[in-house]
């Protein structure tokens, strides 16, 4: 069925087909709608969650551990300092092996605080152990949050998942969005049923242990090899899902790249302004393309470097600032990709878009221009620039 | 809820927490812990949480627990929020019909955990009024770090963040008053108390907040040998001493109403209570007269606002 739903409906709509039995709820701009939409689902009847209005975010995903702890399955939304406030926890959440669906609508760090988007959220908990799944618009927001129990979930992986969608762009704009039946969704999900959990009346359960190194480090291998068997999954539930939608999803996109010269990497809701940028420059003759990173947790090294062995010059374009010094997140992932490679392509690192600076066709059109450059002279000049500030130092 | 106490019924039955966890020997915590789950009928499961802190690292060391019943820590700040989930998740379940039975949700924390770092979640958890106890064991200082102050921390104490030195003397600030804190929540039972004596007045009052609905908090006095400097042998004497010179009254707040618990024979001075432990050594120099008067000035002062508050 067709609808016109804004992202973060979009989300709430997949949260109430699921009908999950509790819900961590606190408001932050621009997430704050999912857990209205979902408090009025409570409201009417439509779902019977309980649904859980904490004080904080940090009290939020610590409901969500203890539910997901006591056999339930457990969702919330949050964006920018509210995960930042959850920090501590999602580590807690990963290392207990809690499948908790998050849904986070990217918005930039404080400070300064600024309710636009950025990744800096996400990026700063991309080590905790959450699988995350990167959404260009509404339509991919409702799917991968529907994507995301079953992939958690699945004994060989227990981790939890982290839908990410772009704030305000992707949260707030209304679009036309294909939703499934809920018979269909609450089929594709099925129910949670783990094997131990706390309220499992024949065998007590104790969670969250002091873990002396005589045990940590095993755990924390145990913990990595979950990560590793994630990606299997991912492909396996793209799959099924498929089949329920005739929407096709992979670990990325690739955009225009079996003969691309000219090649972005980059997330989110940019990809659609770059692929305008791309069929533009393919008119033109330029044999530009495009990657759009959906799996950003685990991290598509592999499957990456072979996308990527065909360009001659490739653009991550970091939306968020990894202060390295060197360059942001994705751009430090994907370069470490690209190592393995015999010939490897030249490749910069673009960081824009801070704080919802907006990022044009024409943006991205200077980019091509840039890597033709590079190609034509031999140089990369400087690695890793940022674009769109007021400065000097624009370097695109 | 009339039930006679029968302490050696009691500790015939199965305990919850089991020996051969890691607290030191003279600790408070140990005590309070099984003497608040020995309240539980025996029918009765329970989801045990705990803040981090000195109780969690020792009675749950991989691969080892001492909690008979499901137990859950997840973090030190949070341990409120921590139960309230869990009993969000029995009551979608049971409302699915996916689990069975009555279980009790108790959660432990240190006053670290429950005066200072875990206060929001704490309050928060109470607001929402979710089913479960809220228990406090009170040792008055981070102990688990290595004995720092806390809100929690009386006036005058010596801890490693409030030494006492040529121009500091220990804490400079009274404690806070976390019992009046909470029952400030409006929440159906609150209570004050410590494992004294035969364990009757924590016993009567776990069973209260155990099989009362809704929120219920209990502050309970656990001694540390550590931190507070006593001989161990001596902590059932410190707790004693606590009580009858109404450093620590016990008293209960049942829907509003409050309740003396016990009432000393004779109140005895504030400083034979100081008197026996390290961290108020100082107070008993030459020059220091005026810290004692002051520790007397203030009991006293609280001593008389929970009289007329309970009318008693």
């Amino acid at each position: 069925m067709s609808d016109r739903l804004s992202g973060n409906e979009a989300v709430a709509y997949a949260m109430k087909q699921i009908n999950p039995d509790v819900m961590g709820a606190f408001p932050i701009t621009p997430s704050t709608e999912i857990p209205e939409y979902f408090a009025a689902y409570v409201a009417n009847g439509e779902v019977n969650t309980e649904y859980v209005a904490v004080e904080s975010e940090h009290s939020s995903m610590s409901v969500c551990i203890a539910a997901q702890a006591a056999g339930a399955r457990a969702v919330c939304a949050t964006s920018s300092c509210g995960l930042a406030l959850m920090y501590e926890l999602l580590y807690v959440a990963a290392s207990c092996r809690l499948p908790i669906t998050l849904a986070c609508v990217n918005r930039a760090l404080s400070g300064p605080i600024n309710i636009n988007h950025d990744y800096s959220d996400s990026m700063g908990a991309r080590d905790s152990g959450w699988i995350q799944i990167y959404a260009e618009n509404n339509q991919e927001a409702y799917d991968n949050f529907i994507m995301a129990m079953p992939i958690g979930e699945t004994p060989a992986v227990r981790l939890p998942v982290m839908t990410c969608m772009d704030g305000f762009i992707t949260s707030h704009a209304v679009e036309n969005i294909e939703l499934l039946e809920t018979e269909t969704v609450r089929t594709f999900v099925g129910t949670y049923d783990p094997e131990n959990y706390l309220l499992k009346k024949e065998n007590p359960l104790a969670v969250g242990p002091y873990d002396i190194s005589a045990y940590y480090m095993e755990h924390k291998v145990q913990e990595a090899e979950a990560m590793k068997a994630a990606k299997a999954r991912i492909l396996e539930v793209a799959a099924e899902f498929e089949k329920i939608s005739g929407r096709s999803y992979g670990l990325f996109e690739e955009y225009q790249m079996d003969d691309a010269e000219l090649a972005l990497v980059l997330m989110g809701s940019t990809a659609g302004t770059a692929k305008a940028a791309v069929d533009k420059l393919r008119e033109q003759g330029v044999k530009a393309g495009l990657v759009k990173i959906r799996v950003f947790r685990p991290f598509p090294c592999e499957e990456l470097a072979q996308v990527l062995a065909g360009p001659k010059a490739v653009a991550v374009m970091d939306k968020s600032e990894g202060f390295s010094a060197n360059g942001g997140p994705l751009f430090a992932e994907t370069r470490s990709a690209l190592y393995d490679l015999k010939d490897r392509p030249y490749v910069i690192n673009i960081v824009y878009g801070l704080g919802g600076r907006d990022a044009k066709v024409e943006d991205i059109e200077k980019v091509f221009k840039r890597l033709a450059d590079i190609v034509a002279t031999g140089e990369t000049g400087p690695v890793y620039t940022h674009m769109g500030q007021r400065s000097k130092e624009d370097m695109v | 809820m009339k039930r006679v106490y029968n302490l050696k019924q009691e500790v015939e039955k199965p305990p919850r927490l089991t020996g051969g966890h890691r607290l030191c020997a003279g600790c408070g915590a140990g005590v309070v812990v099984a003497g608040v789950l020995r309240a539980l009928n025996k029918e009765d499961r329970a989801v045990v949480t705990n803040a981090t802190g000195c109780l969690e690292v020792s009675t749950f060391m991989y691969p080892y627990t001492a909690y008979m019943d499901s137990f859950i820590h997840s973090a030190f700040e949070n341990s409120a929020a921590t139960c309230s989930g869990v009993e969000a998740a029995y009551n979608a379940l049971k409302r699915r019909g996916k689990v069975e039975g009555t279980v009790k949700f108790i959660t432990f924390g240190g006053d670290g955990g429950t005066y200072d770092i875990g206060f929001q979640s704490l309050s928060g958890a109470m607001e929402r009024g979710h089913d479960m106890v809220y228990v406090c064991y009170d040792n008055e200082a981070y102990m688990n770090t290595g004995i720092q102050r806390s809100s929690s921390t009386p006036r005058f104490a010596r801890t490693t963040t409030s030494p006492v030195g040529a121009k500091n003397q220990g804490k400079k600030q009274e404690k806070k008053d976390l019992t009046d804190i909470m029952v400030a929540h409006n929440i159906p039972y609150v209570a004050q108390t410590a494992p004294l004596g035969n364990f009757k007045d924590l016993h009567t009052k776990a069973y209260k907040a155990i099989y009362t609905e809704g929120p219920c908090f209990m502050n309970v006095l656990s001694p540390c040998p550590r931190g507070w400097d006593y001989p161990m042998a001596k902590l059932a004497e410190i707790i004693k001493l606590a009580v009858d010179t109404c450093v620590w009254p016990l008293f209960e707040v049942e829907e509003g109403v409050w309740h003396l618990s016990y009432m000393p024979k004779r109140k005895l001075p504030v400083e034979d209570f100081l008197r026996p432990q390290g961290r108020f050594r100082h107070m008993f120099e030459q020059g220091n007269e005026w810290m004692i008067e002051a520790a007397q000035a203030y009991v006293d002062q609280r001593w008389e606002r929970l009289l007329e508050r309970s009318g008693a």
